[in-house]
């Protein structure tokens, strides 16, 4: 009987309805938890995979030895590699072509290639502003690397003890 | 301000004279009426989102505050679609007749003392018989749709509209027998006295409630809002609007949000009246019924953010098995305190 009046007296007073908007009040002055994107980012991750680029070593010469190793283990086919003998006798690549729009971003490629030379950027805010440039050539791939070498290799350094 | 402007329109005639100045007055009141729903809007977007811990609309102009005018520009050069087997006529004149209403009923609101469109005796009379007539333009954009959504949506909304305005009237009756009078300016002045403790919520604490929730209700908000009930029947009566036909929904929900906030701080919270006669601000009292307003509208907001949606059954409940008795209860009570106790010093 006592629990029933109990009861009544609170559904009355409407206690649980207010304690619901204590909740809710005291949110409203509590710090937000949203990232304000373009000008705020989340940390990444240096096994990050975003936009690929081919590597040089440090005298210059490109890295890949066109074993086509990546093209292989490509599950989405999105690498196409073409190869010739250079005029100093070594093999190398004439075409390498990768469609950003079949590639899954798995990252195997950079794990298959036995010279560190195919390798995903943390790069992942790019776009294509015409039909076709999604298709990126061996001399897009290359400077991509040039340009953003440093960061690259900071990120094998840090990864490296866990490797 | 009649006063101040007769000397510029003396060259008029005389039902010229009045015309301008009703018309000059109308605007005064409905463009910051239409500004008050729009920044509403915003204001609901931005609150809402610090509740959940979000940061709400910041990127239209500093903190956002430019992004209900870019809503409006957008819905302004939106196609207004008809549907093909649409009452083309009705489907038109429903986003009309659910926003005149909401903004007629403003005629009878005082602002301050001496700042009102009309003073009208009948004044409470007016604000249920307006408020009643927008179920109307929610009943034919259903019908008029042809979609059965919107359809269900507008047999939904009526079934509530109509349960939940009889508690709303059973409530207002409180406050008539209280004040004695159904002009809304008397209503305010009856609750005058030194501090807050003469206004109307005290007495009437049981019919206040009953008139937040009802008015919450009665504008088919969160957590009434199964006319609308996005996740089962899309957007209810105006899944079929677009555009401006859908604006003017819009605009009519948050006008009859603002209306029932400001009549909550009319009845039960003294209008215009001061807290404590020493904060009287003469003329710019007005501040203190805005400021009352903006506190429920608020309270609307606050209630979206918390409560989850109430299931049709149980909102029929509420209102005919809960609301009703309880305002019927506390009706007999006024009335034998007033009339068979010496307990009248209570109600007055």
């Amino acid at each position: 009987m006592t629990t029933m009046i109990k009861r009544y007296i609170q559904t009355f007073l409407l206690t649980e309805l207010v304690r619901g908007l204590m909740v809710t009040g005291r949110n409203l002055f509590a710090p937000k938890i949203t990232v304000r994107y373009p000008e705020e980012k989340t940390p990444k991750s240096p096994r990050f995979r975003g936009l690929h680029a081919l590597r040089r070593y440090p005298n210059g010469e490109e890295r890949c030895i066109a074993c086509k190793l990546c093209e292989a283990v490509c599950p989405a086919l999105a690498i196409t590699i073409e190869s010739d003998e250079r005029d100093d006798g070594t093999r190398r690549t004439t075409r390498y072509d990768i469609d950003l729009f079949k590639c899954v971003y798995c990252g195997f490629c950079e794990e298959a290639c036995p010279v560190d030379s195919i390798v995903m950027t943390d790069i992942h805010e790019f776009h294509f502003e015409e039909r076709g440039k999604q298709v990126i050539s061996k001399q897009e791939l290359l400077e991509i690397g040039d340009k953003y070498e440093t960061d690259i290799a900071a990120a094998r350094q840090t990864d490296a003890e866990y490797r | 301000m009649t006063e101040f402007l007769t000397p510029y329109l003396d060259w008029l005639p005389y039902w010229m004279q009045v015309l301008s100045i009703s018309l000059i007055k109308i605007v005064l009141i409905v463009t910051p009426l239409m500004l008050a729903v729009a920044y509403t809007t915003y204001a609901e977007r931005k609150i809402i989102g610090y509740m959940q811990l979000r940061m709400g609309p910041n990127r239209v102009g500093p903190w956002g505050l430019l992004q209900p005018i870019a809503d409006a520009l957008k819905l302004l050069f939106k196609e207004i679609i008809v549907p093909s087997n649409a009452n083309r006529y009705l489907f038109v004149v429903a986003p009309a007749l659910s926003i005149t209403p909401a903004l007629a009923a403003w005629a009878v609101v005082p602002f301050t003392d001496t700042m009102v469109l009309a003073n009208v005796d009948a004044g409470l009379l007016y604000v249920l018989a307006l408020t009643s007539m927008g179920v109307y333009g929610v009943i034919i954009a259903g019908w008029a749709s042809n979609s059965k959504y919107a359809f269900l949506g507008a047999m939904r909304s009526a079934a509530q509209i109509v349960a939940y305005e009889i508690a709303m009237g059973f409530a207002l009756v409180g406050v008539l027998m209280v004040a004695g009078s159904l002009n809304l300016r008397d209503i305010v002045l009856n609750q005058s006295g030194a501090t807050f403790f003469s206004w109307n919520f005290i007495p009437l604490f049981p019919l206040f409630l009953v008139y937040l929730i009802s008015g919450v209700a009665e504008t088919n908000r969160a957590p009434f809002d199964v006319a609308e009930g996005e996740s089962e029947i899309v957007a209810g009566f105006h899944v079929e609007y677009s555009g401006m036909t859908f604006a003017i929904f819009f605009l009519a929900e948050y006008a009859n949000i603002i209306l029932i906030a400001a009549l909550t701080a009319l009845m039960f919270f003294g209008g215009w009246l001061p807290p404590i006669a020493a904060l009287d601000l003469g003329a710019f009292n007005i501040i203190w019924f805005l400021g009352k307003t903006a506190f429920f509208l608020f309270c609307f907001l606050w209630f979206r953010a918390t409560f989850p949606r109430y299931r049709y059954d149980q909102i029929m409940r509420l209102g005919w098995k809960v609301f009703i008795p309880i305002t019927i209860v506390w009706i007999v009570v006024i009335g034998v305190a007033r009339f068979y106790t010496p307990l009248d010093f209570l109600f007055r």
